[in-house]
């Protein structure tokens, strides 16, 4: 519920970046990823730079909320760019900070590190800032499709993940219930040593599995009631298609990337 | 204990898009040893009333005071578990609470959390499965070999271990049988006559409301709506019905036989029986 | 007119052999387009009977037929297509990510193509009065709306009996109604067969016969009316008659005589009417 601390949770829109097909989104970024390792200029890391914030002013969704978003690791962006500027020890002596040298390289790497770091987190949570859960996993199911053939659980995999899907908020509530219940009778969750924190969760985890079995016991059974027999011989309700605006972002895409190798030094 | 809020209001999540008032500018009075029922439909505000009741939740805005404690908007209460104590909660389907290898175990749990000496929890669990008219061979039992009926005695007796002065619960006899539910209210009626305790009923039950309780407290989007004796607040039926409740069956019953006979026989909680006689004579003397 | 479209014949079940019996020796017919409600205490057995039905459990002694198959392994799928069942905790039987995915699982098993689905949903949605929630993901939904939610979800796969598990048990009594309504307006505008397995006796003034169990036997099969006789028969397997069959009771025994067992109050209120007039 409390918007800054989940990274990219699902805000509903009707973007072009929100109507793109959850595979293009997923293919794009797995690459855009990859070749974020091939930049080495200056120029090139802006060419990619410039991409990132284009998609994300394309979703609509303010630019301020998605940098808010990703609050949990600017501390390891900036970390990382500090690392390499006191640990890097090449180049010239740029200045001295008191008595310690800063080299150049040392800047320029760590910018270079901390900007790979910030693209590569930034473009995932585009990615859940615009698709739904259910439609990542429908992605994830028809992607790794051809793995079927090696027996892997394709099916199996996706429908376990919507299942979990449907199931946190419901159990985030019950949590909620329970520890309730507990510090009714007198559990401190608050206060206390660790050790006497530890052991206040023991009166809360068993019920909390109790429950869950009891729940996953009583969805196997309606599942069952319902017809559920495995894969084989189902049909999708939710079917995913590829349309204009994907081909569009992909050729967009590959621009981006044939730009990447004559920006390259 | 006396119990009074004032003017409290409770918000959840302020300052998000998710913000929520669950209860407003609420003020009411319970006495201390009485038996008061709160109804209204879901959403009402119920549960987020109770669960002020020994601290879960904090006013926004507003004061509360539980005998001797104070709950306010701007002051921590330092004795939190001193009032938890004292306030005994039974949620709805309490038994999802059990967790410990034994019954016994699980009853002292409270106790123990509340530095209760081990002599006297011995005492108390002893007395507490005796109260839900459980067993005593089940205290060695675990409390998940129990039956649903049982699990549920069982996770009240772990409040009632706790001696406290005020009783909370929260649709208690959810998903009993009838048997099952008329037993358990029959109950806590018993327990708070002998215990002396301040009973809050939440229910949707008018029919409990009318039988057991001294006061009802009607909530309605997280205000009150009304408040009064069951049997004079139930009859106004126009007013119960823009909340979405029913009066209760026999007040029902004898608005139909007014309209039907012309003859007004009015409810002074008769039992079925006298009822009977009642509409008997009236038939034979017209 | 065929067979009967539920045939118990001698069951018995029991959850392990160190286990006591749940059902012994039960025996009832069920035909097509009947309402039947099953009604006894918690533990008398009620709910394994409609386990059985669909066979998600197997009896260990006699026969079970629906729409002409025995309940098997061989037939079980077949049998599951004639049988929807909504079961009591709204939250543990909702397994789509929204209302549409929800009703969307029992069609998308049964490998019915994409437009059909479409079809039946828009369909069944509107039957239950849930078409302004297509979208709703169930932790926004009422327990009322989830129950109907289900109910919808079964109709979709057109059974051709819809068991109800104590499926208003866990409501509130807005949920509670919300759900009797739409049953009742499902009996008088389909052929189906309905068995509502309850403790509720306000739910069971509708059905066209009453199987009583008690302590795993199949102890009265009785008309509603009939049932409401033997006031001090239920009470002793723990259950409860409403208020007015009650009432009536009462009131003959004060010597006031009524013609029938009155259902309701308009029943009685007519009752005492003709009584009051002959006088």
């Amino acid at each position: 519920m409390n918007n800054t601390l989940i990274i990219g949770q699902y805000v509903p829109g009707n973007s072009l970046v929100h109507r793109l097909d959850p595979r293009t989104k997923i293919v794009i970024i797995f690459f855009f990823v990859f070749f974020i390792f091939f930049a080495n200029s200056p120029a090139s890391y802006g060419l990619l730079t410039l991409f990132a914030i284009t998609s994300a002013l394309t979703t609509k969704i303010k630019l301020p909320y998605i940098l808010k978003g990703l609050k949990p690791v600017w501390f390891l962006i900036v970390f990382t760019f500090f690392l390499h500027l006191f640990v890097t020890k090449e180049g010239e002596v740029l200045l001295h900070i008191f008595t310690y040298p800063i080299y150049s390289d040392a800047v320029s790497q760590g910018t270079a590190i901390s900007l790979r770091f910030f693209l590569l987190i930034m473009v995932t949570s585009l990615l859940t800032l615009t698709t739904t859960p259910i439609e990542i996993t429908d992605a994830i199911e028809s992607l790794l499709h051809p793995l079927k053939r090696i027996n892997f659980p394709v099916h199996e995999l996706a429908l376990m993940m919507s299942i979990s899907l449907r199931f946190i908020p419901t159990l985030i509530q019950e949590t909620e219930k329970i520890s309730k219940a507990q510090a009714s009778r007198g559990v401190d969750f608050k206060t206390g040593s660790i050790k006497d924190r530890m052991q206040a969760i023991v009166p809360l985890l068993v019920p909390l599995f109790v429950s869950a079995f009891k729940r996953a016991e009583d969805l196997a059974m309606a599942m069952e009631a319902r017809g559920y027999q495995g894969g084989e011989g189902r049909t999708k309700l939710r079917q995913l298609r590829v349309e204009k605006r994907d081909i569009l972002a992909y050729v967009l895409f590959v621009c981006v990337l044939i730009g990447l190798f004559f920006t390259r030094s | 204990m006396d119990i009074s809020f004032k003017n409290v209001s409770y918000t959840y999540q302020p300052n998000t898009p998710f913000e929520f008032t669950a209860i407003q500018d609420l003020s009411i009075d319970i006495n201390s040893r009485s038996f008061v029922a709160i109804i209204g439909h879901t959403g009402s505000g119920k549960s987020t009333l109770i669960q002020h009741l020994n601290g879960l939740l904090h006013p926004t805005k507003g004061e509360i005071t539980v005998g001797r404690f104070t709950l306010s908007a701007n002051q921590k209460l330092k004795e939190m578990k001193e009032l938890r104590r004292n306030v005994g909660v039974v949620f709805q389907y309490p038994e999802h609470q059990l967790f410990e290898e034994t019954v016994a175990k699980d009853i002292a749990f409270g106790p123990k959390n509340f530095g209760v000496e081990q002599e006297e929890i011995g005492r108390r669990v002893d007395q507490a499965i005796k109260f839900v008219q459980l067993p005593e061979a089940l205290l060695e039992r675990s409390p998940f070999d129990l039956s649903g009926g049982q699990m549920r005695r069982a996770s009240i007796a772990g409040v009632l271990a706790m001696n406290p002065q005020i009783l909370v619960l929260d649709e208690p006899t959810a998903g009993l049988d009838p048997r099952g539910q008329e037993d358990m209210m029959e109950m806590f009626y018993k327990l708070h006559q002998e215990k002396q305790l301040t009973t809050i009923l939440v229910t949707h039950s008018m029919e409990d409301a009318l039988k057991y309780a001294d006061k009802v407290i009607i909530l309605n989007n997280g205000t009150k709506y009304m408040e009064g004796v069951p049997a004079e607040l139930f009859l106004d039926k126009q007013a119960l019905k823009k909340v979405q409740l029913d009066v209760p069956e026999v007040i029902e019953f004898l608005f139909e036989f007014e309209r039907k006979f012309g003859v007004s026989l009015p409810y002074q909680k008769q039992s079925v029986s006298e009822l009977a006689t009642e509409i008997a004579d009236r038939l034979k003397r017209s | 007119m065929s067979g009967p479209l539920i045939e118990f014949q001698n069951v018995s079940f029991r959850y392990g052999e160190d286990q006591p019996w749940v059902l012994k020796n039960v025996n009832f017919t069920i035909g097509e387009g009947e309402s039947i409600a099953i009604i006894g205490h918690n533990g008398s057995g009620k709910s394994t009977i409609a386990k059985l039905i669909n066979g998600l459990l197997s009896p260990q002694a006699g026969k079970i037929f629906v729409d002409g198959m025995r309940v098997n392994e061989k037939n079980i799928w077949a049998v599951r297509k004639s049988v929807g069942m909504v079961f009591q905790n709204p939250d543990n039987q909702f397994v789509g990510t929204t209302v549409r995915d929800d009703i969307a699982f029992g069609l998308e098993n049964r490998g019915i193509p994409r437009e059909e689905m479409i079809r039946r949903i828009e369909e069944c949605l509107t039957v239950v009065n849930m078409s302004d929630y297509v979208q709703h993901e169930p932790h926004r939904l009422s327990g009322g709306q989830k129950q109907r939610v289900a109910i919808a979800g079964v109709l979709a796969i057109l059974p051709k009996v819809i068991i109800l598990d104590e499926a208003t048990s866990m409501l509130d009594p807005k949920g509670r109604s919300e759900i009797v309504d739409t049953v009742s307006a499902l009996k008088n505008n389909r052929h189906m067969s309905f068995i509502t397995i309850t403790h509720d006796l306000n739910e069971i003034i509708h059905a066209d016969r009453v199987i009583v169990m008690n302590d795993g036997e199949l102890w009265l099969e009785a008309t509603p009316r009939q049932l409401f006789t033997k006031k001090d028969e239920l009470v002793q397997i723990g259950l409860n008659i409403p208020f007015v069959a009650r009432l009536a009771e009462e009131l003959t025994r004060v010597g006031v005589e009524l013609e029938k067992h009155p259902l309701n109050h308009e029943e009685l209120l007519e009752e005492l009417w003709t009584y009051h007039s002959k006088m």
